[in-house]
């Protein structure tokens, strides 16, 4: 019997907090109904599920937790369409459905004995969440080099998960860097842009990836100071989103060119880019 | 192999007893493939159907499991249709087109075993075209109206009779159940000259339009193609090859089902983004899709073009666009059908 993708694994929402000051991105823990469907849902940061809320229909969404965070899963949704809304009313204790682990994930081998920089903007952070956490795993931390992560919001009210870059901040393994796009009372902390940020923290591009995740026009004005610090197209990391249905390539929606968002990425590095119309 | 066309109602009804026999049957002034309760309700020998024959792998709307929520967990219930059958008088293009489908529904990483299932408990009975129709451009698209690829039988219309070839063991399986006659040499001859004067009188010219779609994204071409198009969607319907599909809940309260429907890369809808980001914001983006699909990325991907050349987008499209001439155009050669 063919393992069928369409259906969606049973889980518990633990957890449904505000995670944001504007109330608009709650981030959901769920956790597994047994350690058999636990072992079923293998992932790596960077991969991706559809969440579905019966009676409500289903939405792709990326993993924020990460594989070294055993027991659950974690989403950051902003409240957009029917599936989100209907998620962010859920109470906590109501059964969930998740089908996954879909797409490809960030090559983390490759980033072995590699520095690797993020760049986050907005509510695009969960996936990156993911990827930090895991590379700064006790078992892990070794296998790469300097980590750099520079995370911006509109204001600082609007950055995820606080309590964690805090801890970031403080930690010898990670070196932080957030940023507001305007002066707000309470921060301390940069203020600008990312792309103009990445400038000033200019990262050395040497034995090194970068990997940048965040709105369209943060993406296009950050692209060319990446360029100029020289990251290449190979050593430029990105994930796509399109709107998606089955998540298994089969649907027909989420193309560019001919490789399909959902099956052949998200993740896909600037070269490959280069390679497909610019329709996304 | 022969069989008289006579004993054909005989022979359905012999296949009845043990499979779901789907074949076309008369519905208003035009065809469509059911399953038949009688063998004489099948009409053999009309052109193609109106809908194509994926509609029977799969369907139009489909449910893919029901459930019921607990506060443990939730029940799913997933059906799987996995009754024998035999497609007969099947079009070669409509089975190739499944062939082709295959290649979706059996990617690389995953598996629809709601499609697969299907195919996989399906015999394909064709009937090879006589007489292709205006519209028909098979043989442009690397098939023919003797296409065996999609079949596991193929019937050689020869007047009275049908001459029987078998292509797959899947075929011979059925034809040894059915007990026909051996076909004479002078069958076989009548079969060859059926063949022979079968001719798909239109041609597209599709040298070098994969090599053109490689580089013309961006070509003014896009601009002035899709004009006419209104983008009502007919020719998704319709088509045989296209398998683009929503899925949505059909619940009240804790229990309902998930259902798959056709959906269409004609619409906005399609690719909009929660943010309202829509890559594909205008006709003429969704009209390049649909032909770099087909011409370019089914190649691509699969090494295969993604059309059979039915001809149903150009009998029903109502403002009667016509991809042969659009293939041209976007050649750069002359149009030589009138657009």
């Amino acid at each position: 019997m063919m393992k069928n993708p369409y259906l969606p694994l049973p889980m518990k929402l633990v957890k449904n907090f505000t995670e944001t000051e504007d109330k608009l991105i709650h981030t959901f823990t769920l956790q597994f109904l047994s350690e058999e469907d636990e072992k079923s849902f293998p992932y790596m940061p960077g991969q991706f599920a559809e969440l579905c809320v019966f009676g409500k229909g289903e939405a792709p969404f990326g993993i924020a937790s990460s594989p070294t965070e055993p027991g659950f899963l974690k989403f950051s949704v902003a409240k957009v369409g029917t599936v989100s809304t209907a998620l962010h009313m859920l109470e906590e204790g109501s059964i969930v459905g998740v089908r996954g682990p879909l797409g490809n994930s960030y090559p983390v081998e490759q980033f072995k004995g590699k520095d690797v920089v993020i760049i986050g903007g907005g509510f695009a952070f969960t996936t990156l969440r993911s990827l930090a956490t895991y590379m700064m795993h006790p078992d892990r931390r070794s296998d790469y080099g300097k980590i750099t992560v520079i995370y911006g919001a509109r204001n600082p009210g609007l950055l995820l998960y606080k309590d964690e870059l805090a801890a970031w901040e403080a930690s010898p393994d990670i070196d932080l860097i957030t940023t507001v796009d305007r002066e707000a009372e309470g921060w301390n902390g940069r203020v600008g842009f990312i792309p103009s940020v990445t400038g000033e923290v200019a990262p050395s591009a040497s034995n090194a990836h970068a990997i940048i995740c965040g709105p369209p026009v943060m993406i296009k004005f950050t692209m060319p100071v990446l360029e100029k610090l020289g990251f290449t197209p190979e050593t430029t990391i990105m994930s796509l989103e399109n709107r998606m249905k089955c998540g298994i390539g089969m649907c027909g929606r989420c193309n560019v060119g001919g490789k399909y968002v959902c099956k052949d990425g998200p993740v896909f590095t600037r070269a490959q880019l280069n390679e497909l119309p610019n329709e996304y | 192999m022969i069989v008289s066309k006579k004993d054909i109602p005989n022979l359905l009804d012999k296949m009845i007893a043990e499979y779901d026999v789907l074949a076309p049957v008369k519905k208003d002034n035009f065809t469509v493939f059911k399953p038949i309760a009688s063998g004489a309700d099948a009409v053999l020998g009309e052109g193609n159907t109106k809908l194509p024959a994926k509609e029977l792998f799969f369907p139009q709307s489909e449910k893919l499991f029901s459930y019921s929520v607990t506060e443990e967990g939730a029940k799913l219930d997933a059906p799987m249709d996995d009754k024998k059958k035999v497609l007969f008088g099947v079009r070669p293009c409509d089975a190739r087109s499944l062939k082709l489908l295959d290649n979706v529904f059996d990617n690389d990483k995953f598996q629809d075993p709601y499609y697969l299932t299907r195919r996989a408990n399906t015999v394909m009975v064709g009937i090879g075209c006589n007489m292709p129709s205006s519209t028909c451009f098979c043989t442009s698209v690397n098939s023919g109206p003797f296409d065996t690829s999609g079949l596991d039988i193929l019937l050689v219309d020869t007047g009275d009779a049908y001459v029987v070839e078998l292509v797959t063991d899947k075929g011979k399986a059925l034809a040894d159940q059915a007990g026909l006659a051996a076909a004479s040499d002078a069958d076989k001859t009548a079969a060859a000259a059926a063949k022979e004067a079968a001719v798909v009188t239109c041609q597209v010219n599709t040298d070098g339009l994969k090599a053109k779609l490689d580089v013309n994204f961006y070509d003014p071409i896009w601009e002035k193609i899709h004009e006419k198009c209104l983008g009502c969607g007919a020719c998704t319907y319709l088509c045989p090859t296209c398998h683009c599909f929503d899925i949505v809940d059909d619940a009240v309260d804790c229990a309902g089902c998930r259902v798959r429907n056709w959906d269409s890369c004609a619409f906005p809808l399609f690719t909009l983004h929660g943010s309202g980001h829509n890559p594909r914001t205008s006709n003429k983006e969704r009209y390049r899709n649909r032909i770099m699909h087909k011409f370019k990325y089914f190649v691509d991907n699969f090494n295969e073009i993604g059309c059979v050349g039915c001809g149903r987008c150009i009998k029903n499209c109502p403002v009667n666009m016509d991809i042969r001439v659009v293939l041209e155009n976007i050649r750069g050669s002359e149009a030589r059908l009138d657009s």
